[in-house]
């Protein structure tokens, strides 16, 4: 439980409060499925595919949990359901460490990257800009000084909302009318970034479905626009998930990539929803990590995902 | 991209060739398939297992028709089975009453704002009515900026009290406000809430309690995962709502949401978002839904108008050719022109499952096959007969004939040697068959 530590006691029960729905619901079934036997058997297994089924962790994934379950079953033939807790999170645990990709500590960004870039994208409605809001806030919290940039020209009063929140989180933002060229907001953000000695910018993009051509090229175009400014700019693209997404959310996670080069994940919503299974599966299945999942409405509902600590929130009572 | 659910299905039933029924052994690999691809689609759990059971009990004992694979019978007993799920009946928005009040709810991030100014525009458009829109998200940032721009995008009005934190207070309002002015139809945009957050669901309850409208609407975004079923039910429970608007259904998803919402609340679906622009509302077909949930395209209408235009007959005939490596340009003519009778290519080949997705942004006229003919009818009848005799001079002459150059003529007969390959190796029906050539020919 050592990875516990880093949570401070009021972050842990936030998550814990957070994902309530879904641990209920997780382990309500699983004690369900367990009650009378004394070991493992296809009745189980086939309880346990609802569950992680009903959590949208998606077939194939499912599938390999199942299987992995099935050969320790087999393997220690004694195991009796009432580890079947402490497997499963050992199990699930294990598929998130196999991207060994490394998840962040707290809110922070690289010391050697100034300005350091992070671009927001997503398909409508999962929360971009109440993330970026979010995210101002915690990173403006460790010092930095953050510039928020108002990409986002085409949804209506996209730029009002994320106004509010510079003014919310107390950053400055760069902004243009409605209908301006998202490329050239882009441009202009990093330009001031620059003489401003800005820490970090946060760019705010529409919401796209992934399907639409067009739009997605527009996404290379505002990324290539900003490397004219800054050469390896942008340094972070980050892909929101909304939490109670189904199946497409893998499919979102292929196309944003293809166009971008995705290389962080944020999952929203995870407050009202039986879910997490998203997380389970998109981790298994790409190689970007989840760095960010938000937890409710509130400013400071943005953390810092930790699989153990998610994985252990899922399964601890 | 998803295997097609007729691919699998062919598959499945591989073990079924030369039976003439379908049962309950035979039945179980295309169940599960019939399962898996339901759970793809996002339909949830306990549904698609009953949904599972019914087409079994439908499926089994049934007599295989000569005309219809086992697993074409099998796509249509599903599409069938899920068409009648999805409501086959359908109904319109209830505008009765003076003002007639429609109450938006739904999750966050649903597209409720987007919808309500769709909404407004449609019945403006093409209902000749005189809305009001009344914007009673006072929580969400520039959630009534969103409306306000959104309004003057359709011209029309928009109700709102800025600086009030009672969303039942205005929502009465405005409806007072339409009385006063004349306006017949209030449409009420409200936040987004979670169905878990026991205080914002008693807030919806409230306006509706106060309103009394004719309509309240769900909104729901057709990726939802699982978790529809939960959202649904806690939404009708609280609101006993009239209607589901299914949004941004112009992306990918399956949206086995829709079948989830519709069987957990027996519900209509009204309406579905088709995009980003004010007048991409549409009505809901559910046909096309179930289609589209079982990844399969409108497998359904390909087969029935191929049945049309095939000819039993011919179909032997050209099977028997196939065998013998006989297929020749005059064959390959006579099917090009019953491709042709089946109607508009483009919508040929969006039907053909997987083909949809790829073809969306193509550009394909009616005259793509053009080309092909004119390059076949300046062959000589000798040499459609028997194309190895095609030699250089032989192509210079059909290209100068045809007005095209030695390079079509070349790559065309190339393509018909490949078919012609892929055909004999292929042991399968005539409409599978012309399938495989259009794909084939797709580059021309």
């Amino acid at each position: 439980m050592a990875i516990f530590n880093i949570f401070s006691k009021e972050k842990n029960e936030k998550l814990d409060k957070g994902l309530e729905k879904t641990k209920l619901n997780v382990f309500g079934k699983i004690a369900k499925a367990i009650v009378g036997k004394s070991k493992v058997d296809a009745d189980v297994l086939d309880n346990l595919e609802e569950i992680l089924i009903s959590s949208d962790v998606g077939v194939e994934t499912t599938l390999k949990i199942i299987k992995r379950i099935e050969q320790r079953a087999a393997k220690d033939k004694y195991v009796g359901t009432e580890e079947l807790n402490n497997i499963l999170k050992e199990e699930i645990s294990g598929l998130l460490e196999e991207n060994n990709t490394e998840s962040l500590i707290e809110f922070s960004i690289p010391e050697n990257i100034k300005p350091y870039i992070i671009m927001v994208v997503g398909v409508n409605g999962v929360g971009k800009t109440t993330t970026i809001g979010k995210l101002a806030y915690q990173l403006k919290k460790t010092g930095k000084t953050v510039l928020l940039g108002a990409a986002d020209t085409f949804r209506a009063a996209a730029v009002e909302q994320l106004s509010i929140w510079a003014d919310r989180v107390n950053v400055p933002i760069v902004k243009q009318a409605m209908g301006a060229d998202p490329a050239s907001v882009a441009f202009d953000t990093l330009s001031s970034a620059k003489t401003k000695n800005i820490d970090v910018v946060i760019i705010d993009t529409a919401g796209r479905l992934h399907n639409k051509i067009n739009l997605m090229n527009e996404l290379s175009k505002i990324k290539k626009v900003m490397s004219k400014v800054i050469p390896d700019a942008p340094h972070e693209i980050i892909l929101v998930l909304d939490g109670s997404t189904g199946q497409n959310a893998f499919e979102q996670a292929r196309q944003f990539t293809l166009a971008t080069e995705v290389n962080s994940l944020a999952i929203t919503k995870l407050d009202g929803t039986a879910k997490g299974g998203v997380v389970i599966g998109i981790s298994d299945q790409f190689k970007i990590p989840v760095k960010y999942i938000g937890i409710g409405e509130g400013i400071e509902d943005l953390q810092v995902f930790h699989k153990k600590a998610f994985v252990n929130s899922l399964f601890t009572n | 991209m998803f295997e097609s659910l007729s691919d699998k299905f062919e598959r499945a039933f591989k073990i079924l060739k030369g039976q003439g029924r379908i049962t309950e052994i035979n039945i179980a690999e295309t169940l599960k398939e019939v399962r898996k691809a339901l759970l793809d689609a996002d339909v949830n759990y306990k549904i698609a297992k009953s949904f599972t059971e019914q087409v079994k009990e439908k499926a089994l004992g049934q007599n295989v028709l000569t005309a219809v694979s086992p697993s074409q019978l099998m796509v249509k007993i599903v599409h069938d089975e899920l068409t009648a799920l999805m409501g086959t009946e359908k109904t319109d928005v209830n505008l009765k009453g003076n003002p007639a009040i429609i109450l938006i709810a739904g999750l966050q991030g649903s597209g409720k704002t987007t919808f309500s100014g769709k909404l407004a525009n449609y019945l403006k458009t093409k209902k000749g009515k005189s809305p009001l829109l009344v914007a009673c998200d006072i929580y969400r940032p520039a959630a009534i900026e969103q409306l306000k721009v959104l309004s003057e995008q359709i011209d029309v009005p928009v109700f709102a009290e800025e600086e009030s934190k009672n969303p039942v207070a205005i929502a009465k309002n405005a409806v007072n406000f339409a009385k006063d002015r004349g306006y017949n139809v209030v449409i009420v945009d409200t936040a987004g809430r979670l169905a878990i957050d026991e205080e914002m669901m008693n807030e919806i309850s409230a306006i509706k309690k106060a309103l009394n409208p004719q309509e309240t609407l769900f909104v729901v975004d057709s990726m939802t995962g699982q978790d529809a079923v939960n959202t649904a039910k806690a939404f009708n429970d609280r609101l006993n709502f009239e209607g589901v608007v299914l949004t941004k259904l112009d992306g990918d998803t399956r949206g086995g949401a829709a079948l989830t919402i519709r069987s957990v609340v027996n519900k209509p679906i009204k309406f579905v978002g088709i995009g980003e622009k004010l007048d991409a509302i549409d009505v809901f077909y559910p046909e096309r839904m179930a289609d589209r949930i079982l990844g399969m395209g409108d497998i359904v209408s390909l087969v029935e108008r191929a049945q049309e235009q095939f000819n039993e007959e011919e179909a032997q005939k050209l099977q028997k050719k196939i065998a013998k490596n006989q297929f020749n340009f005059n064959d390959f003519l006579s099917q090009l022109g019953q491709i042709k009778k089946m109607g508009n290519i483009k919508d040929l080949m969006g039907m053909i499952p997987g083909m949809g997705k790829a073809l969306r942004d193509v550009d394909i006229d009616d005259n793509a096959f053009k080309g092909i003919e004119a390059i076949i009818f300046s062959m000589t009848p000798e040499e459609r007969e028997n194309p190895v005799i095609l030699n250089g001079s032989r192509r210079k002459r059909i290209a100068i004939g045809s007005g095209t150059d030695i390079q079509q003529v070349n790559r065309l007969i190339k393509q018909f040697d490949d078919t012609r390959r892929i055909m004999k190796s292929m042991s399968g029906g005539g409409g599978a068959n012309m399938m495989k050539m259009m794909k084939n020919f797709r580059g021309n």
